[in-house]
């Protein structure tokens, strides 16, 4: 599904991801772990088509298509969903609205009939009671006077009402209370499945002891430096970064 | 005066001695003085130029270079419900007086089942019979020594719309004046005036709209003057949709009596050279006035909002939200005046001015102008310039809306925020669709499609 090879990137000519090696296919559940500043939201904002990092070489083949040639719409209309770290507020565009409209680019992409008002409702209400919204926060403009839990979880809605293919969760669980990572962690369990692959990024271990991944990598200066099952995640839980970091320079 | 001006002094002097001949003794007593004066001024001054410190950002030569002729009285016939159908506000409750070139037309217009105590007449006929609300308040607020505009209006003075409400009136009936000008000849202007008088402890919701015959060349004066009596509320809405070579001028004179409402928005979505001027007048305690604008302009458009708010007695709020959308090589200009006079103390005066450019040629120049004379006040000011957020844009594309729909959903959020404030749902219904046909493709069309 997702193939990385070799990727360099970075902001206003500083590198920041230094040869990103990564394969993806469906039905997985990778888990991109490292330090602060290591590069995990620069890699899912170069995948999601973020403007202000500049690939410097190295390609990403998503479904067999270059990846990095494709506008953020494109992206999105072809299966990508990015979970926002910070999810952005819109004052005067209610969520409805917004949801619907981004459904309804999708869904006419891929030669399907747009949903009337009617039918998206019904498709609303279904999804919901994956993330235990409140139905009232929909009609409120995107993500504005939301929580930091309720935004997160008005992310992984909107996944579950996109229904994407491969979903990369940018630190999701940052900021979240332990009710609130778990009802995030069921809403990403309940979607997942062995169509689609999920990138969960994070700083902690804990969010994937309610996610069970079938890989952890470790990213440090912007490559991968370590990869492995999921007991990876445990050990850096109990041993820290350093260790890993040695390995980056040893390289 | 320079050569130029003269000849255009020289112009207005001769359309209105024409135009005094056609009155034919249809003279309306009252205003008859006034005309007379209000020529003589205009005389004197012509039309504003960049000196004048009101006018420094609004250029009147391409105005003065135009001998716009008076419009006529025979155009009317020929304007159908169908032609103006899309302005036309879609609630049963709603009256509507059409005015077509200025004047007023019955055969589009529907004034039956007025409340109660709620009069509405055409001006011509109002200042015919010499109403004596009329005759006690045309011109007290819009003094032509003033404003070169009001007082070239006031020459010209001859048809608009009165409304009066009585005492202790509360009309849920709005009154939705259509002025729609057609395409004459040679270029035309028009001079309407509106005047209204509200009672005490009454309510009247009055709704202008502006529109004409898509590219016509044309030129609107009008000139309104609206007093609000006593614990009294008046919401009232100025929608601009000329055509975009079409000049506009609205002079809007407000006075608020004692513990009085008024919720004003003036919507410009059209017009090639467009200036509004609102100056609104506390004259009791404990009035209330706000003051929203929302400005749409692209191409070569101008779009001038400058208003004045005269704190002139104590504890009165005033609030100000005016918004601008500028394309293309459009240019933008908000003037805020706020007077706080030295007995207007425990005044609360707002003024919030934005700007969204959509182009890198677009302008804006943005002003406050606060004149405090009390201590014990609350004055605020802001004003803001800037381009669309490229995180939201961002966010809207990450899910699989194009950059185009992106800037259209973003912008549209941006104008909606004052539309929202619009209490008519009918008017808000029409000001979207307005809305969105100059919305297209992430940027503002010249003209509304």
């Amino acid at each position: 599904m997702l193939y990385i090879k070799d990727l360099h990137a970075g902001v206003n000519g500083n590198e920041i991801l230094t040869g990103v090696n990564l394969r993806v296919n469906a039905g997985e559940v990778h888990a991109i772990m490292g330090p602060n500043g290591s590069g995990k939201s620069t890699l899912a904002g170069v995948l999601a088509g973020r403007e202000t990092y500049h690939v410097t070489a190295g390609e990403v083949l998503y479904q067999g298509q270059n990846l990095l040639e494709m506008d953020p719409e494109e992206r999105a209309r072809e299966g990508l969903f990015l979970a926002f770290q910070y999810p952005v507020e819109i004052p005067g565009v209610s969520n409805m609205y917004f949801l619907k409209a981004a459904l309804n680019a999708i869904r006419k992409h891929r030669g399907l009939e747009e949903l009337d008002a009617v039918e998206f409702l019904q498709l609303v209400k279904q999804k919901l009671k994956i993330v235990d919204l409140d139905a009232e926060l929909l009609n409120r403009p995107v993500n504005e006077g939301f929580s930091g839990g309720e935004k997160k979880r008005n992310e992984i809605f909107q996944m579950a009402v996109l229904d994407p293919k491969l979903a990369i969760m940018d630190e999701t669980d940052s900021g979240l209370d332990i009710d609130a990572l778990r009802i995030v962690a069921e809403g990403v369990n309940r979607i997942r499945s062995k169509d689609n692959a999920i990138i969960v990024v994070t700083h902690y271990q804990r969010l994937l002891n309610y996610i069970e991944p079938d890989f952890v990598h470790v990213l440090v200066d912007g490559r991968i430096v370590k990869s492995g099952g999921k007991e990876l995640a445990l050990e850096l839980e109990e041993r820290g970064y350093d260790w890993v970091k040695e390995l980056s320079i040893d390289n | 005066m320079s050569g130029e001006a003269q000849n255009i002094t020289e112009w207005y002097r001769s359309q209105y001695e024409e135009f005094e001949r056609g009155l034919n003794g249809d003279a309306g007593g009252a205003a008859q003085g006034l005309r007379k004066k209000a020529i003589a001024q205009f005389a004197t001054t012509g039309f504003p130029t960049s000196h004048d410190e009101e006018w420094r950002f609004t250029n009147t030569a391409a105005l003065a270079r135009v001998n716009f002729v008076l419009a006529g009285r025979e155009s009317s016939q020929r304007v159908t419900l169908e032609t103006i159908g899309p302005y036309i506000l879609q609630d049963e409750i709603i009256r509507r007086a059409v005015f077509v070139d200025g004047r007023f037309a019955p055969h589009l217009s529907l004034l039956d089942g007025l409340p109660d105590g709620v009069t509405v007449r055409p001006l011509a006929d109002a200042l015919r019979k010499q109403h004596p609300v009329v005759l006690a308040h045309l011109g007290q607020m819009a003094r032509v020594e003033q404003n070169p505009f009001t007082a070239l209006q006031s020459a010209f003075l001859h048809d608009g719309l009165f409304v009066h409400i009585a005492d202790g009136v509360e009309s849920d009936v709005p009154i939705h004046l259509l002025f729609f000008a057609t395409e004459g000849a040679k270029p035309q202007a028009m001079h309407p005036r509106i005047l209204a008088v509200t009672g005490k402890r009454s309510r009247l919701t009055l709704i202008e709209t502006y529109c004409g015959v898509a590219d016509a060349s044309y030129f609107t004066n009008v000139v309104s003057e609206v007093t609000v009596g006593e614990e009294s509320t008046l919401f009232h809405d100025i929608v601009q949709v000329e055509s975009r070579h079409a000049f506009h001028n609205g002079s809007h004179y407000l006075t608020q009596g004692r513990s009085s409402t008024v919720v004003a928005n003036a919507l410009t979505l059209g017009g090639g050279w467009v200036r509004n001027t609102v100056h609104a007048t506390f004259t009791g305690e404990g009035g209330e006035c706000t003051l929203n604008g929302l400005s749409l302009a692209a191409g070569e458009q101008l779009v001038d909002n400058h208003t004045v708010i005269d704190h002139a007695v104590p504890r009165c709020a005033s609030h100000e939200l005016y918004k601008s959308i500028l394309d293309g090589r459009a240019r933008g200009v908000f003037n805020g005046k706020i007077f706080v006079r030295q007995d207007a103390q425990k005044t609360d005066a707002r003024q919030t001015n934005k700007t969204l450019l959509l182009s890198d040629e677009a302008t804006i120049d943005t002003k406050p102008q606060l004149e405090i004379f009390a201590d014990d006040v609350k004055c605020t000011h802001g004003a803001t310039v800037g381009q669309l957020d490229e995180d939201q844009v961002f966010y809207l594309r990450a899910r699989g809306i194009d950059l185009q729909a992106a800037r259209d959903i973003l912008t549209f959020a941006f104008a909606g925020d004052v539309i929202d404030r619009v209490h008519v749902p009918a008017l808000r219904a029409t000001l979207d669709s307005l809305l969105r046909a100059r919305l297209q493709q992430g940027r503002i069309t010249a003209t509304l499609s």
